[in-house]
């Protein structure tokens, strides 16, 4: 964890291999409202990082920053270095690749009005893979991995905006799963998904973590603990602490809203 | 039975109810008459039409040439006309206002050019037709040198129903959820990607709805073609853009007014056979429209 700043000079200086993305006094303002500002925190190689904090904490914004997203939208503006592989993503002249390497999962599931097959083999056709045989393969290995191919195996030509919401859900993570992505975001994936579901995910989650690395925003607060390794806690567009999960709800805090928001006093 | 006494005095109407129950009897009925009125107009030019006309309605009629200066004979070279006029307005006014409303609607930035250009949009679609028809003198037949032609004609309509299009257009493509956009965006895709991929196969209902309500209006427009390509009398049907044609719309004119000792019947049947093909067209739209939503998406 970066905390002084003599930690964030070497950090700039040689990059650690271990360290996915790192994030350093960065702001976002939309027109002249700050959303979050401040915020400095890395993301190691396999692990789930946690994002945890009331709304309005700046958590979605937050992401859509880490894969310039703000691109499409004018009023909001980025400020400070935020560096995937030790590259700033502001120097990245193939946005389109790096948006391909960086996984989103949304809040509310998006199935793109295509058939389930086609979902998930999306972002293989926009790599020019046309191959049918090549194309089955991933399909069937991106919807087995988000533990949905049994339920669509034998409709996968239905169109997969009309799943169910839970299964929407996990289809969106099969089509984030095409893109073979370093990086994984989800932003309170299980807000409109079915308890059972919820878990099923989770699974999903800590089988992928050998892979690649994970950031979870949740607003519940056990979920960051069934699953993050090391988790941040935002509040009012401020991270106010980051520490080992283990330690964050074990009391072991410097501040202590996080044990507040934690044992629910507020938020 | 002192209490329900209470509870029936409640109910009693006074004086203010019993009037507000006459004023809203009265403006009900008064909206509903003035609704009612539409029907009207429509039943009496169908009803007049259909009487007068249909004795002329026969294959003859629809596939020979006038002869007798016009006072008999059929309507062949127009009703051609119509069809060449329309075509090519629409093969030149369809990839133009596709484009153009894609681009308003996927790609403009809020800025003062894209405000200008939906100005203009509004601006040309509340621009007289017999403006059209002037614009079209100046800059397609004279400014061009396509002359009095097909082209001229169908470029004329063209701009004056390219509105129609645009704004169709991209209502079909806004009625797309923003979401799925911004899913494909996520995922690396451009911004063409996921108009290609998404949007447009979504859209494309809507957007055929619109052009078959282009299609419909400039079936019947008169003004802007006819100083532009459609003329008086052809006996000879175009053979290329380049040509001079009859039109329905302006036959239909000519037969009515310009021409003595024209059977009473014979602008009926005229104007018979163009209401018939707007309707048809109109009809097409309306069925596409609901084969399409029937099937839905999300």
């Amino acid at each position: 964890m970066v905390s002084t700043a003599e930690d964030m000079a070497s950090v700039a200086s040689t990059h650690d291999s271990a360290v996915k993305l790192a994030v350093r006094d960065v702001a976002i303002r939309y027109g002249s409202t700050t959303a979050i500002s401040g915020i400095t925190l890395e993301v190691k190689e396999n692990e789930i990082f946690g994002i945890i904090g009331p709304a309005n904490a700046g958590k979605t914004s937050f992401l859509k920053a880490l894969n310039r997203m703000n691109d499409f939208n004018s009023e909001m503006s980025v400020d400070g270095e935020i560096l995937f592989e030790g590259t700033n993503i502001r120097d990245v002249r193939n946005v389109y690749a790096l948006r391909n390497r960086i996984g989103v999962v949304f809040p509310l599931p998006v199935g793109l009005p295509l058939t389930v097959y086609e979902n998930v083999a999306f972002v293989p056709r926009l790599r020019g893979i046309t191959d049918k045989a090549e194309l089955d393969v991933i399909v069937e290995r991106c919807l087995t991995r988000a533990a949905l191919w049994d339920e669509v195996k034998d409709r996968l030509d239905s169109l997969g905006s009309l799943l169910s919401g839970g299964q929407q859900q996990r289809l969106t993570i099969a089509r984030a799963l095409s893109q073979e992505p370093e990086l994984l975001m989800l932003d309170e994936f299980s807000i409109a998904v079915d308890p059972v579901t919820t878990m099923r995910i989770e699974d999903v989650l800590k089988e992928l973590k050998p892979e690649m690395s994970i950031i979870l925003v949740t607003n519940l607060v056990q979920q960051a603990r069934r699953l993050a390794d090391r988790t941040a806690f935002f509040l009012d567009g401020e991270c106010v602490e980051i520490g080992a999960t283990e330690d964050l709800f074990n009391g072991q805090v410097k501040d202590s809203r996080t044990t507040d928001y934690i044992e629910g006093r507020f938020g | 039975m002192a209490s329900t006494g209470i509870v029936e005095n409640q109910f009693i109407e006074t004086e203010l109810n019993v009037s507000a129950k006459r004023t809203e009897n009265l403006f009900r009925i008064l909206f509903m008459l003035m609704a009612g009125l539409l029907i009207l107009p429509v039943l009496i030019i169908l009803t007049t039409l259909i009487v007068k006309g249909s004795s002329m309605i026969s294959f003859e009629f629809l596939f020979s040439n006038p002869t007798n200066g016009m006072t008999a004979g059929g309507i062949f070279p127009a009703l051609l006309g119509t069809v060449w006029l329309v075509g090519v307005a629409l093969i030149i006014s369809v990839p133009v206002g596709v484009a153009a409303a894609v681009y308003l609607s996927e790609y403009a930035p809020d800025n003062w050019f894209t405000r200008a250009i939906n100005l203009a949009i509004i601006n040309l679609a509340g621009v007289p037709s017999i403006v059209h028809a002037l614009f079209g003198v100046g800059a397609f037949v004279i400014f061009f040198g396509f002359g009095t032609s097909i082209l001229a004609a169908s470029m004329t309509l063209a701009v004056m129903t390219l509105p129609v299009v645009i704004v169709a257009t991209r209502e079909s493509l806004q009625a797309v959820p923003h979401a799925f956009r911004e899913a494909c965006w996520n995922m690396g895709a451009t911004r063409w990607q996921t108009i290609r991929r998404v949007v447009l196969p979504n859209s494309v209902s809507g957007i055929l709805t619109g052009v078959i309500l282009e299609v419909s209006r400039t079936t019947g427009e008169t003004a802007p073609i006819m100083f532009t390509g459609a003329a008086f009398f052809i006996p000879v049907l175009p053979e290329s853009v380049f040509d001079q044609t009859m039109a329905l719309s302006l036959h239909l004119f000519v037969v009515a007014t310009q021409v003595p000792n024209v059977p009473d019947a014979l602008p009926y049947g005229v104007a018979l056979v163009l209401i018939s093909m707007v309707l048809l067209m109109n009809s097409a739209s309306i069925a596409l429209r609901m084969h399409l939503r029937g099937k839905k998406k999300w």
